[in-house]
């Protein structure tokens, strides 16, 4: 009987263990329940932050040119709309139209973007951002040693002074803007995305990976090296470019990206709450916005759980003013809140929200000024108007170089895109003003004859939208965007009398813009002669390269492929390209009623 | 024990000895002389012949067909003048088939094989038995856009060939032992396979005069071709000596007369309405030299190649079946 009761007692225990297992933990405080609602947008906000990342990821990826079955005749294209992100970017609609006064065709994409943001706030950094969703995973994982419990309530209140410089940020930046300038993209963190992950973590991971599978290849183990070539197969069909491509100077864009990546280690979403002229612009923008919260103070005891959560720093806890133009709306706090304090609802009061920006006008202006500022300044230095470096080749169908520098925003969409490695970010060649815009390096790569991609992808319309006709040349004169000269003291028919003719046959354009003239040149033996004499000689028929300026489109097969390893007998600059009435060889080019 | 001092003394002796002598006993096995030598490849210089033993059951050495202007029935009707794919392709086989890939221009422009010719090669091998037919180049020009706007891609891929783009991982460095080319990286597409057929077309180079066949290795090659051009006489002859194809059909339905290799207009290109198959890559070069009226004793390669016992340049004296 009494092994019968101990039993059923154990047996009782046990099930309410299970129980307890079962049943949630139990909510610290009141334990109030959140809304079903606000529990269901918190998983629905994370799959949303996992697609638009991976829709962003797979656009990058296919920010190049795979080829298809489809007829030779068809226009070569990217088959999706791979600048989307974008298009949609309000601040690079905002950029281009206070430099341009106009909306560049796809732009207008933004106003969606802003419509959004008049509705919710700034749900595209807390939701959509592909940039902000890796900041939000690397402020999670980063500081996971010490950033828990008091120190992560600690850092994640409001810092004022610190989270008021992105403000400044996108004055300067906008003003820079109204004197000439895009310069702002080099902080738009789209821009940012596009440029690191496409010009340095996939080349390198690419490059990781041709290491690997060579050695894969050394193992002489059958297995081992069928599995890696089936692997790389795959990743050249998918991820990889055709071959490894280098960028130039690329190693800086990679070191700033993990520098901002590595400072969610110390102060949570850095770039996001300090830095993000985007965020910035959408923080100016959520005070018009409909949608925010409400907070009920007297019932708040001071937990701070909604702080351990708060990806803004944006004061969701009680006593204080909520700051709707820092809230990235992940609704985190009011998923945690135990005490009814927090809801998120249209419409909310006043009372317990700051709407504005915590800036002063007169830094916001100050800061304005200065970006507008530093724009002559940069011009007044050489690089543009004068001394303007030969080097600087700018893609087929860009515009004049100032237009080009009030358009393009250095996302790297174009230095993705070309199947060539031929278009890279410059460093310094073009000024300090020209830092990251897209120049031709024929030693790389050269501009492949019948290929318009980089138009097609550009955003702002730096580089047109040209068609194959234009490109080349088909009933009108091609676009050229430079000439070839040739280094005759380095040649090989021209110095060596040896053959080559590599450039010759490269050259793609019909009739060709490099054409040969046969000689026959006297060449030295190189063999020991008797003492006393001079070598015997011979002679060689060779073919010396001229080019007919008046052909050439400077697109860099020449360069690219002169087996003058080293420094190449063939060149190009930047002369006689279409975009400049100024820069030009040739008399019937020249027009000088039109500035450069 | 831990405050045993003798003991504690000895473990941790013993433990820097341990040390020291592994990194010792690393450093001697892994140790570098150093010197030049370090400049000459390890590799003993390799061949590959892909040539089917028994050729001369073969109907004849080389076909010239004429009598169509269609190049999918010139090219069966050449193939089949020496006695039919099964001659060379067993069932089974994985077989390469490398047309001239080599550059960004549409097939009016004959810079590249005819895809109707490359098609029905890969057909012909497959009725023969074929397990696998890929058809693969290593480009001069983007691959990606070289094998659409070619019109080989989707041509291969319609007839169930593997198309296979060039990629870093495929090229594996080997001694070829040539007069001028030593070590390179080659495509291992177009050698890792049991049989290998050469599909050129026929046309105008302004260095060589004249290429087809020979002159098409140079897509086995990957590095930077361009120094091969120097002397790309010994440089073809280098190459054709390296790999001998089972088989080879050279496509001169149109051929580019002016501006080769890569041509761009279309004046220059002319048609000729002739595919040449051959077991002899030197004989077929010949023959194809005189369609654009180039002297063949003038193309140095072909003399070269002769010389080096790769073929003949009598292909008059050749069992020939013109049809």
């Amino acid at each position: 009987m009494t092994r019968f009761a101990t039993k059923l007692k154990s047996k009782l225990a046990l099930k309410s263990r299970v129980k307890r297992l079962l049943k949630k933990k139990r909510r610290p405080g009141s334990g109030i329940e959140a809304r079903p609602i606000i529990r269901r947008l918190v998983w629905i906000r994370r799959f949303a932050q996992v697609g638009f990342l991976a829709l962003f990821c797979w656009l990058l990826v296919e920010t190049g040119f795979r080829g298809s079955f489809s007829a030779t005749d068809e226009p070569v294209r990217v088959a999706y709309p791979v600048e989307g992100f974008l298009l949609a970017d309000p601040f690079v609609a905002l950029m281009t139209l206070l430099s341009t006064q106009t909306v560049y065709r796809g732009l207008l994409w933004s106003v969606g973007l802003v419509a959004l943001t008049l509705v919710f706030g700034r749900v595209f950094c807390g939701w959509i951002c592909p940039f902000g969703t890796l900041h939000h995973f690397f402020a999670w994982i980063f500081p996971s040693r010490y950033g828990k419990g008091s120190e992560r309530i600690e850092a994640n209140k409001t810092h004022p002074v610190r989270q008021r410089a992105k403000y400044y940020l996108l004055y300067a930046l906008l003003g820079a803007s109204l004197t000439g300038s895009a310069i702002g993209g080099l902080f738009d963190p789209i821009c940012i995305a596009v440029r690191s992950i496409g010009l340095a973590v996939i080349p390198a991971m690419q490059y990781a990976s041709n290491v690997t599978s060579q050695l894969a290849g050394a193992s002489n183990v059958q297995a081992v090296q069928s599995g890696s070539d089936a692997v790389a197969d795959f990743m050249s069909e998918t991820v990889w470019q055709s071959q490894q491509f280098y960028y130039h100077e690329t190693w800086f864009i990679g070191v700033l990206l993990v520098a901002v990546m590595f400072m969610n280690r110390f102060i949570p979403r850095f770039w996001c709450r300090v830095l993000c002229p985007l965020g910035a612009l959408l923080g100016v923008m959520s005070r018009f916005a409909l949608f925010g919260m409400e907070k009920d103070h007297t019932k708040c005891t001071d937990c701070d759980l909604c702080l351990v959560h708060c990806q803004g720093a944006d004061s969701p806890q009680g006593g204080v003013k909520w700051r709707q133009d820092e809230c990235h709306m992940c609704l985190n706090c009011e998923a945690a809140c135990p005490e009814d304090v927090i809801k998120f609802r249209f419409l909310p009061g006043f009372r317990s929200r700051i709407a504005k920006p915590d800036t002063g006008r007169r830094t916001a202006l100050a800061s304005a000024a200065a970006g507008a500022a530093l724009i002559p300044v940069a011009r007044a230095a050489d690089a543009l108007d004068a001394n303007y470096n030969d080097r600087v080749i700018r893609p087929p169908g860009s515009v004049t170089e100032k237009e080009f520098l009030e358009r393009c925003i250095r996302c790297a969409e174009c230095m993705k895109v070309c199947p060539n490695n031929a278009l890279h970010p410059a460093f310094f060649e073009a000024g300090i003003e020209g830092i990251w815009t897209p120049i031709l390096i024929p030693r790389i790569g050269y501009c492949e004859h019948s290929c318009v991609l980089c138009g097609d992808v550009c955003p702002t319309g730096a580089i047109q939208k040209i068609d194959e006709k234009q490109k080349l040349g088909i009933d009108q004169k091609p676009i050229s965007i430079g000439t070839a000269f040739f280094d005759r003291g380095r040649c090989l028919p021209w110095a060596m009398a040896t053959p080559c003719i590599v450039c010759e046959e490269f050259c793609p354009t019909s009739p060709k813009a490099i054409w040969v003239e046969e000689v026959v040149v006297p060449k030295r033996e190189s063999v020991a002669s008797e003492a006393g004499k001079e070598p015997p000689m011979t002679s060689v028929e060779v073919k010396r390269p001229l080019v007919d300026p008046s052909l050439c489109i400077g697109c860099g097969a020449c360069e690219t492929v002169c087996p003058v390893q080293d420094d190449p007998a063939v060149y190009v600059t930047n002369i006689g390209e279409t975009r400049s009435k100024t820069n030009v060889i040739l008399l019937e080019n020249t027009n000088y009623n039109y500035g450069s | 024990m831990a405050d045993d001092p003798r003991r504690d003394a000895l473990k941790r002796i013993g433990t820097a000895a341990l040390v020291l002598g592994g990194s010792g006993l690393v450093g001697r096995a892994l140790w570098d002389a150093g010197g030049l030598e370090v400049y000459e490849s390890s590799q003993r210089p390799q061949r590959r012949d892909f040539r089917v033993d028994g050729q001369a059951s073969t109907k004849a050495d080389m076909a010239i067909a004429r009598r169509s202007t269609d190049p999918t029935q010139l090219t069966r009707a050449a193939i089949d003048a020496l006695g039919g794919m099964g001659q060379f392709v067993k069932r089974g086989d994985v077989v390469a088939v490398k047309p001239n890939i080599g550059w960004d221009r549409a097939p009016v422009h004959a810079a590249n094989t005819n895809p109707k010719v490359v098609a029905e090669v890969v057909r012909l091998a497959y009725e023969a038995g074929a397990e696998l037919v890929t058809v693969t180049d290593a480009s001069c020009n983007e691959p990606n856009r070289c094998f659409q706007r070619s019109g080989i891609w989707k041509a291969a891929y319609d007839v169930g060939a593997d198309v296979v783009l060039p990629a870093a991982h495929r090229f594996r460095s080997l001694h070829l032992g040539g007069d001028v080319l030593d070590e390179w990286p080659i495509y291992r597409p177009l050698i890792d396979v049991d049989k290998v057929i050469n599909v050129p077309v026929a046309k105008h180079h302004n260095l060589a005069k004249f290429t087809a066949a020979m002159k098409n290795w140079y897509g086995l090659l990957g590095g930077r071709r361009n120094r091969l051009h120097q002397n790309i006489d010994v440089s073809i002859a280098d190459l054709a000596t390296f790999m001998q194809p089972t088989l080879t059909v050279i496509d001169a339905t149109r051929v580019l007369m002016r501006n080769g290799p890569q041509g761009g207009n279309i004046a220059d290109a002319k048609d000729m309405h002739c595919v040449i198959a051959s077991l002899d890559q030197v004989a077929a070069d010949t023959y194809a030299c005189g369609l654009i009226d180039v002297d063949p004793a003038q193309v140095g390669y072909l003399t070269m190649g002769q010389d080096r016992g790769l073929g003949t340049m009598d292909w008059k004296h050749l069992r020939v079946a013109e049809v």
